[in-house]
């Protein structure tokens, strides 16, 4: 069959184009216009070249800011992505017990981000936190404004807890989807329950995961808004991620260069994850 | 007059994002002209058409500039160079 080509339907995205143009490619020349000067203010500029790029690529700071954003993002995919998987398997099919799962399941998703950090912060404090309180009467010396590992902890258990659920309902959706004839089949060739998980349910929910792990890398990369609530970044530096560290430098520092620099770097590592994923995510449609 | 000092205009970086707009319109006129975007698989194994290659190359010539910038110095011609005999091979073989 012979596809009819029409170009005049592109004509139809250009509201959406000019939406893209006001709230994302304008703001990202400013950046880039940012990234190669120095302003002292008064909307001031001299010219710098490349300078803040060299600076920052070379700078041990950003290297460590980096380095724990990899180590949060690693942490959170090996954690969230298995756990989310396990609860999805363990969630009744059907029956009443569903939609009470289901209900239980979105309820972290629709705290706001803020309202998470603050609620965490509360309840790790040591002295009146649960959390903290808990831990520490059973003698587990536990204190996340003062330790690293701590703090670490904290953040870690408190994605784990906001966005876990999300897995749960990706990989719940794409469990549902599996016809009872498989299952059939697996219980005629009296197939073992790993087998059934490994051959059946596992490949059947692959773009789901796909999307799972596409979200969730690009959320914990970007996050920002429930470590900064929780810990601000500390204690010291421990828990600075890359965003944190990028706000500290153009609002806490006011340097506009480097943090311009900066956001396009951390810009081209996001485009380029985005990227590797959305061509796996088609190469795996065409098989 | 639409006033843009707000956005820091340089001529470098305007120079920059009008290469970006020519190779779009470049390519808007070479689809015009051959339309499907000449979809092929390459050496990468990927299904790819003439607008993912040019993405290919343009993310990857940032990548070649920031390792210069890292790793060698701030003399960004030889960079550049390499950007294009790398977007000229993404262009021919991916």
């Amino acid at each position: 069959m012979n596809k009819t080509w029409n170009n005049r339907a592109w004509l139809m995205v250009l509201p959406v184009l000019l939406l893209v143009a006001f709230n994302a490619i304008i703001p990202l020349m400013t950046v880039v216009n940012y990234s190669v000067q120095e302003t002292f203010g008064n909307n001031l500029f001299f010219f710098e070249g490349v300078k803040w790029y060299q600076e920052v690529l070379n700078s041990p700071r950003f290297h460590a800011a980096l380095g724990r954003q990899f180590a949060f993002t690693a942490m959170i995919l090996l954690i969230e992505i298995p756990l989310g998987v396990a609860v999805a398997l363990a969630m009744p099919r059907s029956g009443p017990w569903v939609s009470v799962c289901l209900v239980l399941m979105a309820l972290p998703l629709l705290i706001p981000w803020n309202v998470v950090g603050a609620m965490w912060n509360i309840f790790a404090l040591p002295d009146i936190g649960l959390l903290g309180y808990g831990l520490n009467a059973a003698g587990i010396e536990y204190n996340f404004t003062r330790q690293p590992a701590a703090a670490w902890f904290t953040v870690v258990l408190m994605d784990v807890w906001h966005w876990t659920s999300l897995v749960v309902l990706l990989a719940y959706a794409g469990l549902r989807s599996i016809p009872d004839a498989y299952y059939q089949a697996a219980r005629i060739d009296s197939a073992s329950a790993w087998s059934v998980f490994r051959f059946i349910q596992l490949p059947k929910m692959r773009r789901v995961l796909t999307i799972a792990v596409l979200l969730r890398f690009m959320d914990s990369f970007m996050v920002y808004t429930e470590p900064f609530v929780l810990t601000g970044g500390g204690p010291g530096n421990a828990t600075t991620f890359l965003s944190i560290d990028l706000v500290k430098a153009a609002l806490g520092e006011f340097n506009l260069g480097i943090a311009a620099a900066m956001s396009i770097i951390y810009f081209l590592m996001t485009l380029l994850v985005c990227w590797v994923f959305y061509t796996l995510m088609t190469k795996g449609e065409e098989q | 007059m639409l006033d843009l000092t707000w956005m820091a205009w340089t001529w470098q970086t305007a120079t920059f994002f009008a290469v970006i707009l020519a190779l779009l319109l470049g390519m808007t006129v070479w689809e015009w002209a051959s339309p499907g975007g000449n979809p092929r698989v390459g050496v990468l194994g990927l299904r790819t058409t003439r607008g993912d290659r040019l993405f290919i190359s343009l993310l990857g010539s940032a990548y070649i500039h920031l390792a210069w910038l890292g790793l060698v110095g701030s003399d960004l011609r030889w960079a550049l160079a390499l950007s294009i005999v790398y977007a000229i091979g993404v262009f021919r073989f991916v």
